[in-house]
């Protein structure tokens, strides 16, 4: 008896693997708190099966990307949102490191930045950033900014996919 | 308002069609330019011959499997020219092979995307560029006008 029981929840939870479909794996570069809770709250609330993981520095976001220290276990991620102004390394710095990098530069980079200044849009591009956007200051337009990512990038976009071994 | 320009390089004319009513049916101000294949797209782009007066794209449509000239040579080319380099260009093609998304992005494609077999899917597709590229992006700044 004992025995069908548990393998009934063996069963449940192979099915519930099986069922669950691969998570997108996004990195989020940002330092201000408040952005980051917003951002966090909308992507839970999307329907998409979304593993996000944050840094708040520029320095923190290449540790993670190169699976540094603690980031050792990290995953390769599918999309970067970033943000220009970081405390250590820049955000312009990290674009160019990962643009400039064999393995790294085939991740989609979503520049996310208050900055509407003309160096940094055209910076930004020749760096090859993916896409520039600028970061409404109205939360609720905010939301729904977050929203478009998210549906554009996941829906209708491809993203490249990487094996976490092969770097 | 002024209207956004944008370059499309595609063979098929089905798409061609296609793509232009969905532009023509979005909400954005545009002028489609089609180019069908690969030379005429770089010649384009570098305004040669016949191409001397048309404007500069914000955005270019880029079909991987073209005459000529292979979609990935010109995203490769564009993308180490200067004055090019910086306009965002968004493949969209039949491919959904693995190694076709990881080579174009390897070669700065902004973004890669799956034509869908269904022509409402495709249309759908096509509007989701526009809205998402002149609307929620910031394009870069044309180096031409300034």
């Amino acid at each position: 008896m004992e025995d069908k029981k548990n393998k009934g929840k063996d069963y449940r939870r192979i099915m519930s693997v099986a069922k669950k479909k691969k998570s997108i794996e996004l990195l989020l570069v940002k330092d201000n708190p408040s952005n980051i809770r917003l951002m966090v709250e909308t992507i839970r609330e999307s329907n998409f099966n979304i593993n996000l993981n944050i840094v708040q520095n520029g320095e923190d976001a290449l540790a993670y990307l190169y699976k540094k220290d603690k980031y050792a276990q990290s995953n390769f991620p599918n999309l970067i949102l970033l943000d220009l102004n970081l405390p250590r390394n820049d955000g312009r710095e990290v674009l160019a490191e990962i643009k400039n990098h064999t393995l790294l530069r085939r991740i989609p980079v979503v520049v996310l930045t208050t900055s509407n200044s003309y160096n940094d849009i055209l910076t930004a591009y020749n760096l090859q950033a993916n896409c520039y956007i600028i970061k409404p200051i109205d939360d609720l337009k905010f939301i729904e900014v977050i929203s478009s990512i998210c549906d554009f990038w996941f829906k209708i976009a491809q993203l490249p996919s990487i094996q976490n071994n092969h770097y | 308002m002024i209207p956004v320009e944008i370059l499309l390089v595609e063979d098929n004319p089905g798409d061609v069609r296609l793509t232009v009513e969905a532009f023509i049916e979005s909400k954005i101000l545009n002028n489609l330019h089609v180019v069908e294949d690969g030379i005429e797209a770089l010649a384009y782009l570098r305004k040669e011959g016949k191409y001397k007066k048309e404007p500069h794209p914000d955005l270019i449509l880029l079909d991987l499997n073209l005459p000529k000239k292979d979609g990935r040579e010109v995203l490769e080319q564009i993308k180490k020219e200067g004055p090019l380099k910086k306009i965002p260009i968004v493949i969209l093609t039949t491919s959904s092979a693995e190694e076709d998304i990881i080579k174009s992005y390897e070669l700065y494609a902004n973004c890669y995307i799956t034509k869908p077999v269904d022509i409402d899917q495709f249309m759908k597709v096509v509007k989701a560029i526009g809205n998402f590229w002149f609307s929620i992006v910031k394009l870069p700044p044309d180096g031409h006008k300034t």
